[in-house]
């Protein structure tokens, strides 16, 4: 008899198993990629669960225009690489036509990106959107269920979830509805990079240790063209890597020397904050700003 | 590196979201953000200190009042192992919480109050982790330090349980007394019960042995995708993808597709990472067979020497989780491993009374209740009796009109 699988074995397995559920119930899936290492490790189930054959789904991003650049370029050549189609929706274009009111320029997009998101899956007709979200990240996502229904408005009611028993997954949905779709579930951020090691996968560059302008606003934030310092504040030159990939303007990276995907799990080990505690400052606001993001539609 | 996943049962206030608490405290799983954050919230509850079992209530509504929703998805990993709990709230909704926590556990813990001893509810715990097939069962007696580590009162809990779960037929019961509050033999060996000489909580976790836990003899394929892609290099793929649900294949063995009974032989087993000679429960691959036949999703690729049953009728516990109770006659869709067909419920051939086991003649069968019925489904399912195999011994059903899932499975047997 061969050896039991590794954790990580059996959560591969279980995420193949969903992806092949979905392709095999939905009519309409896509695969939401961010260029983030949760969804790149997404395409690599995918490859698993799909290889020979072509991806059953396109992938598709909500672009706020306010990634880091290095993400973007690799989320590009990744498409082209794996030769599947990506469909790129913008919130800047949302703007544009007037579904989304902004305040300033340089403000956080986290939460415009529901109105963008909830506008393309209603102009493809997605019935199911697979999300890199893991029930680790954070209070509101450990309630979740790996399919999670979603209302003709997009919305979450986490109060009134169906049971997910087993791994028999009822993916029926009415015209309109859909479902997201977490096969990450059941992963934490070390089985990520555990996982990313094993499988030598490619992330955007900014994951490691790199020399990088912050100033201190109750975390280190990068600075760019939407962070200036202001009159007063000093600009550190400090290296840094980041935990998560999200809006320039609120994702802070934390002090690091990691410069290998062994070096951060090693890091991670004896980290001693949770992954968005440290790097997202709109997840500071409120206990619930989680929660009210997804009930609004949020990934 | 392996994986064990366990769930908690207790009735209300009995600890269980302590007890998880106590556990990631002192296995260094809780972040200091998450210890801010539950500071905070205590504060504003008007206590102090940390109340530990603020970590699992994730939702608003859950903080505000200070109790617990919905299943919540914990994850922690010692040097031996990685854990995933399933915390479920013990309030009306019980049932169907603990039925959806324990569905995929390797493992129950369930709590005792030592005040309290064994209630109703913890013979009701036991008896839904046994029939949801939880090979493992620990009972915690927690709130020792309210008895003063007495080992009278342990010893008489003990007693008590025991007899009950022997009458259930349960195999792998353990005890352990614990303080999940003050953390006695939680993770560290209690000073104070000098006279309890087994192993603590996680020592217990992290040792019990889970390979035998999946039914590695009855080799069980179904099929969830038929793979053609059409690609030129490759002209002539054709895979069929899925999950062994149980024990192993190899290329070259002998196989039968079911329920159409057509023969022939694993020419691959491929994956992304190579092909494989031999491949086991629970791994994702894609078999290519020998002869080219019509095989499509819900069909079941197996050894010939030991076949499941084909069945139109079969007999079934029920754990009904929808506010529209179950009628005789119903119609329903029913999915069971990857084969979703129409089903009626043709008889409710009794109710369980949870609380005492006594079964008895039911009309209906409402939210949160028990009952044997007898299904009889359009196509025929391919599938063994749930407690020699959860994989192919398990189903939901679905409500066709509301596409909710109303209620959990079992299947005992077919005529
Ligand atoms: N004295 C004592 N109190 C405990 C112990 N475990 C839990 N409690 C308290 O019992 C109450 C209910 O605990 P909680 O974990 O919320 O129970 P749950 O409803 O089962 O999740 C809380 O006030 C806890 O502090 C224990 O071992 N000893
Ligand atoms: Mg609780």
């Amino acid at each position: 008899m061969p050896a039991p699988l590794s954790h990580l074995d059996v959560l591969e397995s279980e995420a193949i198993h969903i992806m092949r559920e979905v392709a095999a119930e939905c009519k309409n899936p896509a695969l939401l990629f961010s260029g983030g290492k949760d969804s790149i490790v997404m395409l690599r189930l995918a490859e698993k669960a799909f290889r020979p054959g072509r991806f059953p789904f396109p992938l598709m991003h909500v672009d706020t225009e306010h990634n880091f650049p290095e993400v973007i370029a690799f989320r590009d050549r990744r498409a082209a690489e794996l030769g599947e189609r990506l469909i790129v929706r913008s919130v800047q274009d949302s703007i544009d036509r007037g579904r989304i009111k902004i305040r300033h320029e340089n403000e956080s997009r986290n939460v415009m990106q529901t109105v963008t998101l909830l506008d393309a899956i209603q102009e493809f007709g997605f019935d199911a959107c697979f999300g890199g979200a893991r029930r680790d990240e954070e209070k509101a996502r450990a309630k979740e269920r790996i399919f999670s229904f979603r209302d003709e408005f997009g919305q979450w009611d986490p109060k009134n979830q169906r049971p997910e028993l087993w791994d028999l997954y009822n993916t029926r949905v009415h015209p309109g509805e859909h479902m997201r779709v977490f096969p990450l579930s059941n992963w934490t951020e070390m089985d990520i990079w555990q996982y990313i090691a094993r499988e030598k996968l490619e992330v955007p560059s900014i994951y490691y240790a790199h020399r990088r302008d912050v100033v201190w606003r109750g975390g280190w934030l990068p600075v760019s063209h939407l962070v200036q310092p202001k009159a007063g504040e000093e600009v550190k030159n400090i290296m840094v890597r980041f935990r998560t990939v999200g809006d320039m303007s609120c994702t802070c990276p934390v002090e690091s020397d990691a410069a290998t995907a062994e070096a951060i799990i090693l890091e991670t080990a004896g980290s001693r904050i949770t992954e968005r505690g440290a790097t997202r400052m709109d997840d500071r606001t409120s206990e619930a700003s989680m929660e009210l993001r997804k009930r609004e539609g949020y990934f | 590196m392996d994986l064990l996943r366990f769930t908690t049962a207790g009735s209300v206030d009995d600890g269980k979201s302590t007890l998880i608490g106590r556990l990631l405290y002192d296995a260094k799983s809780i972040f200091e953000d998450q210890l801010q954050a539950m500071e905070r919230s205590t504060e504003r509850r008007g206590g102090t200190g940390v109340d530990l079992s603020l970590l699992t209530d994730g939702l608003q509504a859950e903080r505000e009042q200070g109790i617990t929703i919905d299943v919540a998805y914990r994850y922690f990993a010692t040097p031996k192992r990685k854990f995933i709990i399933a915390d479920t709230p013990g309030h009306e909704q019980y049932t169907r919480n603990m039925v959806t926590g324990a569905s995929t556990a390797n493992l129950a813990i369930v709590l005792i109050d030592a005040r309290k001893g064994v209630l109703t509810q913890s013979r009701r715990h036991a008896y839904i982790a046994h029939l949801l097939g939880i090979p493992h069962l620990i009972a915690a007696i927690n709130k020792m330090d309210l008895v003063d580590y007495s080992e009278a009162v342990y010893q008489s809990i003990q007693t008590d349980f025991s007899a009950f779960c022997q009458q259930l037929g349960a195999r792998d019961v353990r005890f352990i007394p614990i303080s999940a509050l003050h953390g006695d033999n939680v993770v560290e060996k209690s000073a104070r019960m000098p006279w309890y000489t087994g192993d603590t909580l996680l020592d217990t976790l992290e040792g019990i042995h889970i390979q035998h836990d999946i039914n590695l003899r009855d080799f069980r394929f179904p099929v969830q995708l038929v793979c053609s892609p059409q690609i030129s290099g490759l002209p002539d793929f054709r895979g069929y993808m899925g999950r062994i649900e149980s024990g192993c294949v190899r290329a070259g063995d002998d196989i039968v597709v079911l329920p159409s009974g057509h023969r022939s032989h694993i020419k691959d087993i491929v994956t992304y990472d190579g092909n494989l000679s031999v491949a086991c429960a629970p791994q994702s691959v894609t078999l290519m067979l020998e002869d080219h036949i019509d095989i499509s999703r819900g069909d079941m690729i197996v050894h010939p020497e030991n076949p499941p049953r084909s069945a139109r009728e079969f007999h079934a516990m029920l754990c009904w989780m929808s506010e529209q109770p179950l009628h005789p006659r119903g119609k329903y869709l029913i999915k069971h491993t990857t084969h979703t067909a129409k089903a009626v419920v043709q008889e409710i051939e009794h109710k369980v009374d949870i609380n005492t086991l006594a079964t008895g003649p039911a009309s209906e069968l409402k939210m949160n209740e028990i009952g044997r019925v007898l299904i009889k489904v359009q196509r025929p399912v391919v599938c063994d009796a749930y407690r020699d195999n959860r994989a192919s011994g398990a189903f939901i059903v679905i409500d066709e009109h509301t596409n909710n899932t109303v209620a959990a499975g079992m299947i005992e047997g077919a005529d």
